[in-house]
């Protein structure tokens, strides 16, 4: 069985939207995400998967995107920050972030949204313990995650 | 940034062999890549071909036969929610959910964890401790090897380059009571202790005497190690009456042990811990096996 080095076409859709792009097999998909689609709002920190500022959701799934090959994203939807909100209209999450002051810096940020909203998928009704041991591996250098944890868990509370 | 390579996706674990045996060293099997990738963008590791192991559908089963068998490529992630798991080997899929963090649980698996052989592994020190076994294939066949005889050393196992780590079979521990705690301020854990209790007496009923038990210790040493001396002060005791022996069981593991200074501690500090979580997580595991939960949390620990 062969295998590809040269660059090969993928097909996954970004932030609802369908798109079919050539990727090398050693690009990862935080470098394709920012320089080829232009969406910066997951960063590279640490890259080695400990902070959490690369955080994107394949399929719904909570990745670090500074560690994860592009071409595994082929079939898949990525979700990123920029298709938190709808138009004008945020995201719960984001919403509960500004209430409660859960942004200082905002480098940590986009990866708490989308860790958060990962959790929420799964858990309709999780306990601070529960949102605490979630967010573990997502590093805020700002706020001393109270606000964070708050925002979440006032939007659990009104999904509930 | 990653040094291009050959991406090799082979559909069948006969093909995946036999690609590394005709690549040799230039190959290496690929899963999550949540260590490989890490060391290639470092430049330690600059394999010209990875052979992604994830679409060999005999890898991604979780089965309960005689005895449970989780396939190498399931996620930390699958095994920490998977139902059987659960319901068979509860302390098994408790660990997995205190493996690193999310994201790393929803794509590393226990093949990488295994194979990789890093001493920080938390599942290294539960499946020496639950007896488990690993399942290896290569063109050769297949053979299994007992946990303590795959994991040689610190990034060492007994699996030869073309063989494929296939994945790990536990007997279920009915007559078991077990626990594992960690503890650590770092993203891995500085030490791992795993207990796990053969009684006489059938389960979960207050009065039963142990029969055997085996005791590991990770992250301390160069592989997880089992403390035979330790064990052996636990044989005939009764379940309720632990208390009376934690305290020599703890002792004499950390006398077993023979940690290095490095950034989680000096060694005199980790054989300390050893003592201090033996004697913890041995009070936890006896509680169990009297049919009991204890309320128990440790600053910077987790019971599972
Ligand atoms: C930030 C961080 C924190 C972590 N914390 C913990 C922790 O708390 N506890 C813990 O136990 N672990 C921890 N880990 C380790 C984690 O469990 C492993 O990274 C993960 O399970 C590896 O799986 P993978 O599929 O990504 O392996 P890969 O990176 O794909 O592979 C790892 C190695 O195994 C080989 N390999 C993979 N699959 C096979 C196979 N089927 N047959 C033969 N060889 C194979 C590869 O060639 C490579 O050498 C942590 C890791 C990170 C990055
Ligand atoms: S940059 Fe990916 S986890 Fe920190
Ligand atoms: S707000 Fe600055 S790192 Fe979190």
């Amino acid at each position: 069985m062969d295998g590809a080095r040269s660059p090969e076409t993928i097909h996954l859709v970004v932030n609802g939207r369908a798109c079919d792009l050539e990727v090398a097999p050693h690009a990862l998909l935080l470098d394709v995400l920012r320089d080829v689609l232009d969406l910066k709002g997951a960063k590279r920190s640490c890259d080695t998967q400990v902070c959490g500022a690369c955080t994107v959701l394949i399929d719904g799934m909570a990745v670090s995107a500074c560690t994860y090959l592009a071409v595994e994203a082929d079939g898949r939807a990525v979700l990123t920050v920029e298709g938190l909100a709808e138009g004008e209209t945020l995201h719960p999450l984001q919403r509960a972030f500004l209430d409660a002051g859960a942004v200082q810096c905002g480098f940590c940020t986009s990866g708490m949204l989308l860790t958060a909203r990962a959790m929420l998928a799964e858990t309709t009704a999780p306990s601070r313990q529960e949102v605490l041991h979630y967010l573990r591996g997502s590093l805020c250098r700002c706020t001393g995650y109270r606000k964070i944890v708050e925002a979440i868990m006032a939007v659990a509370e009104t999904a509930r | 940034m990653l040094r291009p390579f050959t991406l090799h996706r082979p559909e069948t674990a006969e093909e995946a062999c036999a690609l590394l045996a005709r690549l040799g060293e230039d190959a290496v099997p690929y899963a999550g890549g949540t260590e490989l990738l890490l060391l290639m963008k470092l430049g330690l590791l600059r394999p010209p071909h990875l052979v992604d192991v994830k679409r060999i559908r005999e890898l991604n089963e979780l089965a309960d036969g005689g005895r449970l068998t989780i396939g190498a490529t399931v996620t930390h992630r699958s095994l920490e929610r998977s139902p059987l798991v659960r319901a068979r080997c509860p302390l098994v899929a408790s660990v997995a959910r205190h493996v690193a963090n999310v994201r790393v649980r929803n794509v590393g698996t226990i093949g990488g964890n295994l194979a990789f052989a890093d001493p920080h592994s938390d599942l290294a020190t539960l499946f020496l401790a639950l007896d488990a076994h690993v399942e290896l294939v290569s063109p050769g066949g297949r053979r299994e090897l007992s946990l303590g005889d795959f994991v040689r050393g610190p990034w060492e196992t007994a699996r030869r380059p073309d063989e494929l780590l296939a994945g790990v079979r536990l007997a279920p521990w009915p007559s078991r009571a077990a626990a594992y705690v960690k503890f650590g301020v770092h993203e891995r854990p500085t030490l791992g202790i795993a207990v796990a209790l053969g009684l006489n007496g059938g389960d979960g009923r207050a009065g039963a005497r142990i029969q055997d038990a085996r005791i590991a210790v990770g992250c301390v040493g160069p592989r997880p190690a089992r403390m035979f001396t330790a064990e052996a002060r636990l044989r005939g005791v009764s379940v309720d009456r632990v208390d009376d022996v934690v305290g020599a069981v703890g002792d004499s593991a950390a006398a077993g042990v023979d940690p290095a200074d490095d950034l989680h501690g000096s060694a005199d500090y980790k054989r300390e811990m050893v003592a201090v979580f033996v004697r913890r997580a041995l009070r936890v595991a006896a509680a169990r096996a009297g049919g009991v939960e204890p309320a128990t949390s440790f600053p910077y620990a987790v019971v599972a």
